[in-house]
């Protein structure tokens, strides 16, 4: 694979996962750089969600799960029992393919991991929930209306608010689920263009099912297969001259 | 040639089959489902107009002061010795709502933790358990809840507590246990319908189990759950049996939990059969019974208002 000097934020290695006896993710070796966009594609049930969720250590609490192999962020193994999860989800912030905002207003919705973390200052919060929706540009659009409910934002905004609050703990990496699988085209395009923003300092895993906006967003494109992964390149490489078969035949729309 | 000869029967078949349709089935069938809508609708009416009909009559009828009535806890249906027979029904109404209230008060954190439990903490058994429990305590009749408070509770205050035994406290208990399971299954249902989304999106923030559940959960399904409160304090408003037989029906206003008091349904229930119909004895107590109605009016409005409220659906 490639050979970078780019510092790693995951290196996970050997890692295997099963579902009772479904082996959804085979012995997966995949480094993940600092300040950069990973696409994962490949055809539905082949495990991107499940290797995503991995990341947080979301499906250890699914019934009949087993995990092993080594999952090292920052150089520790997260899958080790005694992780501290609630300060590893700090870090790590996850954002779902149906935008899930809390029934509260928009102002706690981005203020609720910042009090999690223990931040009660108010000015404190006043500041991380602006910064927070003006990194997702939608401080304009709500600036007047912070104490509204957020459920009557629209679905991109939703989204954006979403990922907004998944950037108040200040994390430093991303986690992103078929982000926009449940947008239109607009809204689409915004999310994406903040995803180019967003790199800038954040890290970004990305799971979509569009091929063309992984090689919009992503500087690597990983393609899974029945739980394998098979190909992880830079993206123009993977799109352009995949040394995979069964890579090329994805992407050239042969089956998937 | 086939299909040209087979088309023309399919044609009037289904043509035939309509016609009867229209004109039979499916106007008998509109017929009896109207039939039975409107029955249910006088019924209803009936029952209400005669109810307020009958309360007002011993105000209208028999001049009795409402204000009286609403304020005063002398209640001597009997005229006894020198003085004139009064009818204050201040106590009864202060018992129904006491030993509601103090139902609710016990059987909200019960029930709602119960449900709690069953949807977030334990969810794998945790339903399976608690499912069986909650229906045998909706079966059983309410004679026999009274009959367990009458045997059991009873002698069990009366020792702890001194007194009789009877009052107040042993009807909040009986009452309670009778509505944890509306409580339960309610707030159990509301909780159940909240999208999974949420519990997932705030552990991914790095919120733990009980912070998910008091931050996110909670009030997302507190609509849902002050429901299943009020719906449980309909109940108990409205229990009459075991409430009679374990409150000690005493007809003034208790100075403590373990004093004897009353409420509006037993006091209906302990006087309906010895007083003559068209009395001013007999008519207040529907007087009584109309303050029972007016009261279920008002929890409905109640739980329209917090459906009107719930924020998923
Ligand atoms: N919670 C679970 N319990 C049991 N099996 C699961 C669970 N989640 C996923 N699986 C199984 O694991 C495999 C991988 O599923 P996963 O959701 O990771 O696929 P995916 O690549 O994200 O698919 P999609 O593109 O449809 O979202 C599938 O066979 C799926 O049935
Ligand atoms: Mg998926």
């Amino acid at each position: 694979m490639i050979a970078t000097q780019e510092k790693e934020v995951f290196d996970i290695r050997e890692l295997n996962l099963w579902y009772d006896t479904n082996h959804a993710l085979k012995d997966i070796d995949f480094p993940i750089h600092e300040k950069e966009v990973t696409a994962i594609i490949g055809p539905s049930g082949c495990g991107k969600s499940t290797f995503i969720k991995t990341l947080n250590v979301m499906n250890r609490t699914v019934p009949g799960v087993r995990i092993q192999g080594e999952i090292n962020y920052r150089g520790k193994n997260i899958l080790r029992p005694k992780t501290d999860l609630v300060e590893l989800r700090k870090q790590v912030g996850m954002v779902f393919q149906q935008a899930t905002p809390f029934p509260k207003s928009i102002y706690e919705n981005v203020a609720y991991g910042p009090k999690i973390h223990g931040v009660h200052k108010k000015s404190k919060l006043n500041e991380i929930v602006e910064n927070s929706l003006k990194g997702v540009a939608l401080w304009e659009e709500v600036k007047d209306r912070l104490h509204a409910p957020a459920l009557g934002l629209s679905g991109g905004q939703q989204q954006r608010l979403c990922i907004a609050r998944a950037l108040a703990t200040e994390p430093d990496t991303i986690l992103m689920d078929e982000p926009t699988s449940a947008l239109d085209p607009i809204s689409t395009m915004k999310i994406e263009e903040l995803i180019l923003e967003l790199k800038q300092k954040y890290t970004i895993v990305i799971v979509t099912h569009n091929m063309q906006q992984a090689a919009r967003v992503s500087d690597k494109t990983a393609f899974f297969l029945m739980g394998e992964l098979i190909e992880l390149d830079e993206t123009k490489m993977l799109f352009s001259n995949p040394s995979d078969q069964r890579t090329e035949d994805y992407i050239t729309g042969r089956f998937g | 040639m086939k299909s040209e000869h087979s088309m023309p029967t399919v044609t009037s078949a289904s043509t035939r089959l309509i016609k009867k349709q229209k004109h039979n089935p499916e106007r008998k069938g509109r017929y009896i489902v109207t039939t039975c809508a409107l029955l249910i609708i006088i019924a209803t009416a009936a029952i209400m107009i005669f109810l307020t009909q009958k309360g007002l009559q011993s105000f209208i009828g028999n001049g009795l002061s409402p204000l009286e009535f609403l304020t005063s806890a002398n209640w001597h249906p009997i005229s006894s010795g020198n003085g004139e027979p009064s009818y204050g029904a201040l106590s009864f109404i202060f018992g129904s709502f006491a030993v509601t209230i103090l139902a609710a008060i016990i059987a909200a954190p019960l029930g709602i933790g119960a449900a709690i439990f069953m949807t977030e903490i334990a969810p794998s058994w945790g339903k399976k358990v608690f499912q069986p429990i909650i229906e045998l305590l909706v079966g059983i009749p309410s004679v026999v809840y009274g009959f367990i408070g009458l045997s059991v509770l009873v002698p069990f205050l009366r020792s702890s507590f001194g007194g009789l035994g009877f009052g107040l406290l042993a009807g909040m208990i009986v009452l309670a246990i009778m509505i944890l399971p509306t409580v339960t299954s309610i707030a159990t249902d509301t909780l159940h319908s909240l999208p999974k989304g949420l519990r997932d999106a705030s552990a991914a923030i790095g919120a733990t189990r009980w912070q998910t559940i008091s931050r996110i959960l909670i009030p997302a399904a507190m609509p849902g759950l002050l429901t299943a409160v009020v719906l449980g304090m309909a109940r108990a408003f409205g229990e009459a049996l075991a409430v009679q037989m374990v409150i000690g029906n005493a007809t003034s206003i208790p100075n403590s939990l373990t004093e004897p008091a009353a409420t509006l349904t037993t006091i209906i229930t302990l006087n309906m059969g010895h007083t003559t119909f068209g009395s001013l004895e007999n008519n207040v107590l529907w007087s009584l019974a109309l303050i029972l109605l007016l009261m279920s009016l008002l929890f409905i409005i109640l739980i329209r208002f917090l459906s009107s409220r719930r924020k998923y659906e």
